[in-house]
């Protein structure tokens, strides 16, 4: 694919030498926060370092996102993309001109008949916009009108591996930074005493497929922009808790000694890194404090357990980790990465998909309500959807009740909420069948540069070299979608 | 009022400008290009390329589809030749700096003209353009790149202090050193350097004979006969084995989606057989990339083939087994550019190579060599695959006991137990095709086993298979695989290779620090048939390696990075080397070599967070070991790709889905936070604590027993006092309170001594500043 050439459409993609010119023309007004950083437009390895860049290329809309990650692939025709042809034509095969050549996984690819199945929930009109939205999902359709729902979604990917591998970090294969590490790597910690991305974990009673440590992994970035996995219990953050018999005064002590040993050492040696050393002990003394108090939700007061649901109460649930995400929000931290596993529902589609949209529903819209009567909606991005779709014939056993659908990567759907995105509309638009995007694509790579858009952040600038390469989240595509941006 | 806005806002902006510039914000860039002397001589693939390269490749170099007005700047046909969309004119002319258009339009202010093209975001500095107009002065010479020149034995040069050399290498170093008006530093303490030393052979802290052998004796002879020691500790093996391990992306886990258990681990036991017997490189790297073709190949040789097996394997339900197949290829053939031939043959995956001579058709004729085998790809789940046992995909080899006893006497095989190690074999003959950007399902010309010649050709007489192609990566005009290996070992030792970018010598790699000295050691390696014991000793045999690493403030401001090697390097050590270090010094290390995989102390939940479920196969949960096995060394730690090793990780050890040629070096609160709370640090400083405790000394003979024990040395009085207090003070905590002391004494499963609680847990806590310290996990 071409790289995209065209600098017009934003003033700052130009490069440094452009600027002085106009600068010297007088158009100085320009914001000379992309300048501060020296060679970003250069990037390189020996330049930049791994250093955070700190600065965004234009004014962010966004300041952080948390990412509702609903793993394993929550099907599209049962949550958001309304399809009444289905119902019509319930049982009939799949036309083989909508089909059109598209590979099936060797789950599928062995039957010989594709028979549509409509959706297992019925869909209503939520909202003053309106928007189609499946009684799996009672809340959600109570907040339709703070949602951007994009229903023309589109990945290259049919298996979850690479799929979910593609979605965290723009390509399908293992070893590119994450999401949140590009956003550490270039926009840096608001918070000295919290890693600047951190990822929590939940799994709910239906089918799940594995999560794998690569997905917040920061590739070939230095691994301080690594996802930090918080979990759920007395330990939240590995190795985090003092032994027993250990008092907060004891480690101070001990702390103190260690300082003077190093600093001694330091004047033996000259060596600089032994100062890094200490400063990092400390920081590691300062999480032991700070760690557990944003994830201590006993403080919260009964409207917010209330709002997020009773499962909040219980460590480890989807709810308990939104409501995590909140104050981890709160306290600066640049990308929390949520998963909630159990979508994969190649059968028993009707009963595990109720039982997976209860785990999450009231909660993922307890947090849009929660951080907007925080202030906080305007300047955090919110995100919920899983890797890809699922197929809009059955899959195994024709039945009402009991069918599945398989993986589909052509159109599914996902929303966003908050963070210079237009509240209240519904993007892209499939066929009938659901099958294939018609109006207004979003592919994988469209998603990542929209993304960093709202976080002030050109997708194309923000590169790192490694093994000769300038690498950068969208590869070599990606365009912003302009049209859900506020 | 608009008006005024618009002029405050330029004043505004001016003014930060020009502080900008005067805070030096700016220095990568144009300003301080002005300061920089120009070499002498400029050299085409020192100064020059690295330019071209950079900037230019991505429109004017190897890839054709992508290349702009036919100009291709990476030949020196395209270089100096007739511009093809403009006759008459040319890109470089030597000695012509007005008719070379290439400097035309990198000098042009026309946004229009200028080279880098302004929407490519590139630019040339000041300095770099003054280079290249003096290259183009001095007639623009051309040469091949760097690396794919067979490396020669320069004559070495003469110094003003040679006096300091010790072999050839101080030759080549002492010449840099001198050229920047710098001189070498003292040798290390004696204490120093055997620690480095054994740190460096054998992964572990020197035991006391070892101390105390070494004496006053630092002469060569002394430390030869020290070395040669090191070398016939198994520990050898198994150090040398753990810097082959990430290369060899070596796992006990298929990866990907289930990453359920896979029996690779006998392939392990050979590796760390065939260092112990100081197998020769050459022959090292033709077991495995082609063991099982050799004319009467050995059990031995085939279970080396394993190497190119170690690669994921899909386990997913609904996969499409061809594409997944088409990955393990590829892997295969990056490996053998990453880790062996220093390249970064993936990049010629889907299109031709953008900044080395390397097309999409090399990559195929690379890959075709490992498109031959009879694999099928798990067929079953990991719950499948439990239940019947089914730990590695055909191919592959079956231990039973009478092959270990007769002929595999090195695999720790439990008596009475089959295991079947994947391996490579070439029954299944396929065609090989380009495939358009990479897709299995979109093949286009057919190719047959090849190698770019651009490196060296591949001989008429060589077979068109494995064979044949690790003969060519192990032949001696072969420029890469020597230089290569011996800059890995550099860099193993003094954390940075010569060439930085271990796993690229290619045009966008970095550039030698010692050019000379890696050709030398490179044909040294060869001459003296590839032994890897030869060239180790080489290194540390010189005066550069027996260096002190102190940081003189002179050389702190000279050579922050230490490129010019005029002090020995300081790094924290690995993952792995930490745990064992701590293993060691507390007495707790079991020495076993080899046998199955072994599950240490981890957080509990781990793996069960992130599986699909606990009874999703064998590796869903976490059932921590018991007994000795606890205390292994930490290559032996079960490697699970989806969520490896926790206290591995968190000091940058990869997850092993693929070939990775060196590690970071961070430096972390989650490091800090390991080294304090892992059971096994904290159980370590215990053990440690009760056999000082039972050893009835004196306060200041025990703390400095413990201290010598970590450190290899003795505290100096100011650390004597330091560590005197503390304990102290954390006795008199403990008395105070007797219970903290009881339960801080419960770390760990290790068997508890009936020492006074009061007084051990106060040591503990000792040993563990001791263990916190940055000089405990560096090498210095």
């Amino acid at each position: 694919m071409e790289e995209k050439k065209d600098n017009s459409e934003n003033p700052l993609k130009i490069n440094r030498r452009h600027f002085f010119s106009q600068m010297s023309a007088g158009i100085g007004s320009l914001a000379l926060g992309s300048l501060l950083i020296p060679d970003l437009l250069k990037g390189g390895q020996q330049s930049l370092g791994s250093q955070p860049l700190g600065i965004p290329h234009f004014a962010p809309k966004a300041k952080r996102v948390i990412y509702l990650f609903q793993a394993g692939a929550p099907s599209q025709l049962d949550s958001f993309d309304y399809k009444p042809e289905l119902i019509k034509r319930m049982g009939e095969d799949l036309p083989d001109s909508i089909r059109n050549g598209q590979r099936l996984t060797s789950m599928t690819s062995g039957q010989t008949k594709f028979p549509l199945m409509p959706s297992a929930a019925k869909f209503k009109q939520h909202g003053q916009s309106g928007a189609w939205i499946s009684d799996f999902f009672p809340h959600m359709g109570k907040i339709a009108d703070e949602l951007c729902i994009i229903n023309s979604m589109n990945t290259d990917a049919i298996n979850h591996d690479p799929a979910i591998t593609f979605f965290q970090t723009g390509t399908q294969q293992s070893g590119r930074p994450s999401m949140g590490s590009w956003l550490s790597y270039g926009l840096g910690n608001e918070n000295q005493n919290l890693p600047s991305f951190v990822v929590l974990t939940s799994r709910g009673k239906g089918s799940s497929q594995g999560l794998y440590s690569k997905l917040w992994s920061s590739g070939f970035l230095d691994s301080k922009h690594q996802g930090v996995l918080m979990r759920s219990g007395d330990d939240p953050v590995l190795y985090l808790n003092d032994p027993d018999g250990i008092s907060r005064s004891d480690k101070r002590h001990l702390l103190d000694h260690v300082s003077s040993l190093n600093k001694i050492h330091h004047v033996e040696t000259g060596d600089d890194e032994i100062e890094s050393r200490i400063a990092q002990y400390e920081m590691a003394y300062r999480m032991q404090m700070s760690v557990p108090d944003v994830m201590d939700i006993k403080k919260e007061p009964e409207s917010i357990i209330k709002l997020y649901g009773e499962d909040v109460q219980v460590p480890g649930t989807f709810a308990a980790n939104a409501l995590r995400a909140r104050r981890l929000a709160e306290s600066g931290v640049r990308f929390i990465q949520l998963y909630h596993q159990g979508w994969d529902q190649h059968k028993n589609l009707p009963t595990d998909m109720a039982g997976q949209a209860k785990d999450v529903d009231q909660a993922s819209a307890a947090l849009i309500l929660d951080l907007k009567q925080r202030g906080m909606l305007d300047d955090t991005l919110v995100i919920w959807g899983g890797e890809f779709g699922r197929t809009s014939f059955c899959q195994g056993k024709f039945d009402e009740k009991t069918f599945g659908r398989d993986h589909h990567p052509r159109a599914f759907s996902i929303w966003m909420a908050g963070g210079g995105i237009k509240p209240g509309i519904t993007y892209g638009e499939t066929d009938e069948f659901g099958y294939n995007v018609v109006k207004n694509p979003v592919h994988m790579h469209d998603f990542h540069a929209t993304l960093m858009h709202t976080m002030g952040i050109d997708h194309e600038q923000l590169t790192y070299k490694y093994q000769g390469r300038r690498f950068r989240l969208t590869d070599i595509a990606g365009n912003v979608i302009n049209d859900i941006l506020n | 009022m608009k008006q005024k806005i618009i002029i405050l806002i330029v004043l505004l902006g001016l003014t930060s400008l020009i502080y900008i510039t005067k805070n030096g914000v700016f220095n990568t860039k144009n300003s301080d290009y002005s300061d920089l002397k120009l070499p002498d001589i400029v050299d085409y693939n020192f100064h020059i390329k690295p330019i071209i390269s950079d900037n230019c490749y991505t429109c004017h170099g190897p890839d054709a589809n992508k290349r702009k007005a036919g100009l291709q700047l990476d030949i020196k046909e395209g270089l100096f030749g007739e511009l093809p969309e403009n006759p008459g004119k040319f890109s470089v002319v030597p000695n012509n700096v007005s008719k070379s258009s290439f400097y035309k339009h990198i000098m042009s202010g026309d946004p229009d003209e200028v080279m880098p093209p302004v929407d490519s975001k590139l630019s040339l500095n000041s300095y770099e353009k003054k280079l290249i107009k003096k290259w183009i002065q001095q007639g623009a010479p051309f040469a091949k790149h760097w690396a794919f020149i067979s490396p020669e034995k320069a004559v070495l040069p003469e110094n003003i202090n040679k006096d300091w050399e010790q072999n050839e290498i101080d030759a080549f170093v002492l010449k840099k050193i001198e050229d920047n008006d710098l001189s070498p530093s003292a040798k290390a303490k004696r204490e120093i350097l055997i620690r480095r030393i054994s740190l460096d052979l054998t992964g572990l802290p020197p035991k006391p004979e070892h101390i105390k052998k070494l004496t006053d004796d630092l002469s060569n002879e002394g430390l030869s006969k020290i070395i040669d020691e090191f070398f016939a500790l198994p520990s050898y093996g198994e150090r040398m084995a753990q810097s082959w391990l990430d290369i060899a992306r070596f796992a006990d886990s298929h990866g990907y989606q289930d990453d359920s258990y896979r029996t690779m681990w006998p392939w392990r036991d050979w590796v760390i057989h065939a260092f112990n017997k100081n197998l020769p490189y050459d022959e090292f790297l033709t077991y495995q990339l082609a063991g099982d073709l050799l004319p009467n190949a050995t059990k031995e040789q085939i279970l080396a083939t394993g190497f190119n097996r170690n690669h994921p394997i899909t386990q997913e339900g609904g996969s499409i087994q061809e594409e997944y197949r088409s990955y393990y290829v590829a892997d295969r053939t990056n490996t053998l550019g990453k880790g062996i031939l220093g390249l970064t043959l993936e990049c010629a995956k889907c299109h031709d190579h953008k900044y080395d001579p390397l097309s999409q058709k090399n990559y195929y004729e690379f890959y075709s060599f490992f498109n031959q085998v009879d694999e099928k790809g798990i067929q079953m789940d990991a719950v499948q695959a439990r239940n019947r046992k089914y730990f590695a995909d055909s191919p592959f080899i079956k231990l039973t006991d009478k092959l270990i006893e007769e002929e595999l006497p090195f695999v720790n095989k439990k008596l009475g137990d089959t295991i079947n190690v994947m391996i490579m074999n070439d029954s299944a003959p396929k065609s090989t095709y380009v495939l358009n950007r990479g897709n299995y399902d979109d093949p286009s010309t057919e190719v047959k086993p090849n190698t770019p010649t651009v490196i060296y050709p591949f001989s008429e007489g060589l077979p068109k298979n494995r064979l044949g192609l690790a003969n060519w990566v192990t032949d001696e005009k072969n420029p890469l695989t020597a230089r290569v290996f011996v800059n890995r070992i550099w860099g193993l030792i003094f954390g940075d290779g010569l060439v930085v970018t271990a796993e690229d010598f290619g045009a966008q790699g970095s550039l030698p620090t010692h050019p000379a000295l890696l050709d030398w050691l490179a044909r040294d390696f060869m001459e003296h048939d590839w032994d890897v014991q030869h060239l180790l000793k080489k290194i540390m045999l010189s005066a550069t390696y027996q260096q002190s690493s102190e940081m003189t403030p002179e050389l702190k401001k000279a050579d922050p990075e230490n490129k010019l090697l005029a002090r020995a390097s300081r790094f924290r050590m690995s993952g792995e080397m930490i745990r064992d270090y701590v293993l060691t010094t507390s007495g707790l290390l079991n020495t076993e070599i080899g046998g199955p995989s072994v599950k240490p102390y981890q957080p509990p939940g781990l793996w069960e967070e992130v599986s699909a479920g606990v009874n999703r196969g064998v590796l869903s949960k976490y059932v921590q070991d018991e007994g000795d096995k606890l205390y292994r060394r930490s290559l032996y730690t079960l490697w699970k790709r989806t969520l490896p090793p926790p206290s591995m990780t968190i000091f940058d050890a990869p997850n092993r889905d693929f070939c990775e040629v060196r590690r970071q070096k961070t430096n972390t609160p989650l490091q800090a936070l390991a080294l304090q709370n892992d059971v096994q640090m904290l159980e370590a400083a215990r053990v440690l604590a009760q056999q000082m405790v039972a050893k009835n000394q004196n306060d200041v003979e025990m703390l400095s027993d413990v201290f010598q024990r970590i450190l290899v040395r003795q505290p100096d009085e100011n650390e004597l006092k330091v560590l005197q207090q503390y304990f102290t003070d954390a006795r008199d905590t403990f008395r105070d309170n007797k219970e903290n002391a009881e339960k801080l004494l419960t770390q760990g499963n290790f068997e508890k001594a009936d020492t006074d609680p009061i007084k051990t847990a106060a040591l503990m806590l000792t040993a563990q500043v001791i263990y916190n310290l940055d000089e405990t996990i560096t090498k210095e």
